[in-house]
């Protein structure tokens, strides 16, 4: 219930900015999918920023998913975790990828349980046209997203990516820090 | 309400392990693949290193000391009343406290009640995320006049710590007070200054520090930093909150907004700095005609620096900041422009004055100490014994948080770096530095509880800290607030004995 509160509250402040989209959020050290690109074998978008602009502009009218999910009121998502493996669920229509994350053991954080105040349910949309489906991030959702490891142009918090019918199939990576935190043989547990 | 089951079933879903292998643990205490491991501080760093280091290793036994007799650090000690948002990540390290594998052991003091050696002689591994206690300090004449004080300071102070209970400071006699910094910590003691007092009333601020902040006359706050809006150390959700504040002006200088062609390649590197330059420029500009009777003040002072406090004329305590203008220049050595000054000076009135220019980390005995640097020198959070090159690892000591890498950071930061560290420790565990065959006399939580009945330390479980929480939840009640803060030692003793 409360992050759907707060994801009102932050749209009702938000500025009626266009240039929120993916390509003005990159910072120019041009990190993108890091770690990602090489090893899965998923739709891979090539990582500069003028590729992804075009991308951005020639799939804005793709609607041929949305027709086929509409009825279902569940979707299905996978998250590709930060070893490389992958887990597919299925999520109510409504429910957060946070939440959704946390009833299916997915190692995915949420410190301020869906307030908006830490980036540590950061994912990343591993599919643009599954990215522009989403709604422009708040600039509540930006200041985080300021302060998240690895971030990416088509990352969001999951706590504000909420299931709709248009996002059957989509794909989220959690984010493998950017440092070397990551060590060989280190393979965090499940609950 | 879906919200609250949703997570009451998470708990419970991890509750589940422990209880079907509860038992066969508890026959097993002597069994080989136990690795007791001691977490020195219980803040975000000290519980994300407990976390995974629980989740990483299943015969990790984890105990978790604090010279205080509350865990949680800063987040009950550094941030501010007026985020219970940020504070919420408690309820995760409460449930970490939860495990069987874990224990807290609060009002414990390294150095004082146990030393690092004793722990070290008890613990396969013992991890230092005791953060930085202490400030650094200007080092400029007239530092220790009345009226001066550090932030850290100042926050303990309004959030209860029960080493600044008492700080008392003056709020009453001026109406100017000059913040010197602009990061996150500055922006929250602005904040908390010139945040209208019904809104600060349903936080959990202590009760003293609400009376302090209604008898205040102060109006007008200066945020002063050495850069330039550019460089601001803020993030934007803080610089967009204290914008936002109801009845307070802004005041930033049109020509501070100015920007040279290495600023601009600042922005395009960095996406928040660009993000708070914008906040800045659009707050200096939004902020014109209207009509501001009786309302207080936030300027924001670029390139300037501190070069004297001057006493007022009393002589003992402060009545204004002389601050020299700078301008930046980019530094030979690392490209990163730098403050430089002019020689040019004015002086700036004040009765109250924050320092918020950073913590600072404090050694202890027998640990090797970065004094330059503040921190313990590391690699992957493992201890060196000197910060050359030819350092060699101290075996089964490990650093995380602030102590390891400086105090900067958000909360979400020490996950990462305690992921590192207990990343260190596994592998170390998987070569077998830890846990050598011939050494079988490392008794963890016993070895711990001897040492502290030996030496008549009487410490708060984590139960203790549980009768606390109550307590201040109930009192607070009272109050239409979350909580109303123990702040006194003798107090929380006594609650946690109740």
């Amino acid at each position: 219930m409360f992050p759907r509160i707060s994801r009102l509250g932050a749209r009702l402040l938000r500025e009626p900015r266009a240039e929120t989209r993916a390509g003005n959020l990159l910072n120019s050290g041009g990190i993108l999918y890091q770690g990602h690109v090489n090893r899965h074998s998923t739709p891979v978008v090539t990582p500069t920023v003028l590729s992804l602009r075009n991308v951005l502009l020639s799939t804005a009218t793709s609607g041929d998913q949305d027709e086929s999910s509409q009825a279902k009121d569940k979707i299905s998502v996978t998250f590709v975790n930060k070893d490389g493996s992958e887990k597919t669920i299925s999520v109510p229509i409504g429910m957060s990828m946070l939440e959704a994350a946390h009833e299916n053991d997915i190692e995915l954080e949420g410190a301020c349980e869906g307030s908006l105040a830490c980036s540590t349910c950061h994912v990343i949309v591993m599919d643009v046209n599954y990215y522009n489906k989403l709604e422009d991030p708040a600039d509540e959702e930006n200041d985080m997203l300021d302060l998240a490891f690895g971030l990416t142009e088509t990352s969001r918090l999951g706590c504000q990516v909420i299931a709709k019918p248009e996002l059957d199939g989509m794909r989220l990576a959690l984010p493998v820090a950017t440092r070397n935190f990551a060590v060989d043989g280190y393979v965090p547990k499940p609950h | 309400m879906a919200r609250g089951l949703w997570f009451l079933s998470r708990a419970v879903g991890r509750l589940r392990p422990l209880l079907v292998q509860g038992p066969t643990r508890g026959f097993s205490a002597s069994a080989p693949e136990q690795l007791h491991v001691c977490v020195v501080g219980s803040g975000p760093a000290g519980f994300y290193t407990a976390d995974r280091m629980l989740k990483g290793h299943e015969g990790a036994q984890v105990d978790i000391i604090d010279r205080l007799p509350t865990p949680f650090g800063l987040v009950r000690s550094g941030v501010a009343p007026d985020h219970p948002e940020t504070k919420i990540v408690v309820n995760q390290f409460s449930r970490v406290a939860a495990n069987g594998r874990c224990s807290f052991f609060g009002n414990v003091t390294l150095g004082r009640d146990i030393s690092l050696s004793e722990l070290h002689k008890t613990y396969h591994a013992v991890v230092l995320a005791y953060g930085a206690e202490s400030d650094r300090s200007l080092g400029i004449p007239g530092e220790d006049l009345r009226g001066i004080h550090s932030a850290r300071e100042f926050v303990w102070w309004y959030n209860g710590h029960p080493d600044m209970c008492d700080l008392c400071p003056d709020l009453k006699n001026t109406e100017s007070a000059v913040v010197l910094g602009q990061g996150n910590v500055a922006l929250d003691v602005a904040r908390i200054l010139l945040r209208c007092k019904a809104e600060l009333a349903t936080t959990d601020i202590t009760d003293y520090a609400l009376d302090a902040l209604r008898g205040s006359t102060i109006r007008k706050v200066y945020l002063v930093g050495r850069r330039g809006p550019v460089q601001a150390a803020c993030t934007a959700k803080e610089l967009r909150e204290i914008l936002g504040l109801k009845n307070v002006r802004i005041c930033i200088k049109e020509s501070d907004l100015l920007t040279t062609p290495a600023d601009e390649e600042e922005m395009r590197n960095s996406r928040i700095q660009r993000r708070v330059y914008e906040l800045l420029s659009k707050a200096a500009s939004a902020h014109g005609g209207n009509n501001y009777n009786d309302q207080k003040e936030l300027h924001f002072l670029f390139f300037r620096r501190p070069t004297r406090f001057i006493p007022a004329e009393n002589g003992s305590t402060i009545g204004a900041v002389q601050l020299e203008k700078t301008v930046l220049k980019g530094d030979e050595v690392t490209g990163k422009q730098v403050a430089v000054g002019t020689g040019e000076f004015e002086d700036l009135k004040c009765g109250l004055v924050l320092k918020s220019i950073g913590y600072k980390s404090l050694p202890v005995q027998g640990l090797p100490f970065d004094k330059n640097r503040g921190v313990v020198p590391n690699l992957r959070g493992r201890v060196l014994n000197s910060e050359s090159e030819t350092a060699t690892v101290e075996r089964g000591l490990y650093v995380v948080g602030w102590l390891k890498r400086g105090p900067t950071g958000i909360v979400a930061t020490n996950l990462h770096c305690a992921e590192e560290t207990v990343a260190s420790i596994l592998e170390d565990d998987k070569k077998g530095v830890l846990r050598p065959p011939s050494d079988s006399k490392k008794h963890g939580r016993t070895g711990l509880l001897e040492i502290l009945e030996q030496k008549n330390v009487r410490f708060v479980p984590f139960s203790g800290w549980e009768k606390i929480d109550s307590m201040e939840k109930m009192a607070g009640q009272l109050r239409n607030k979350p909580r109303e803060k123990i702040t006194t030692w003798d107090g929380l003793q006594k609650a946690a004995n109740e």
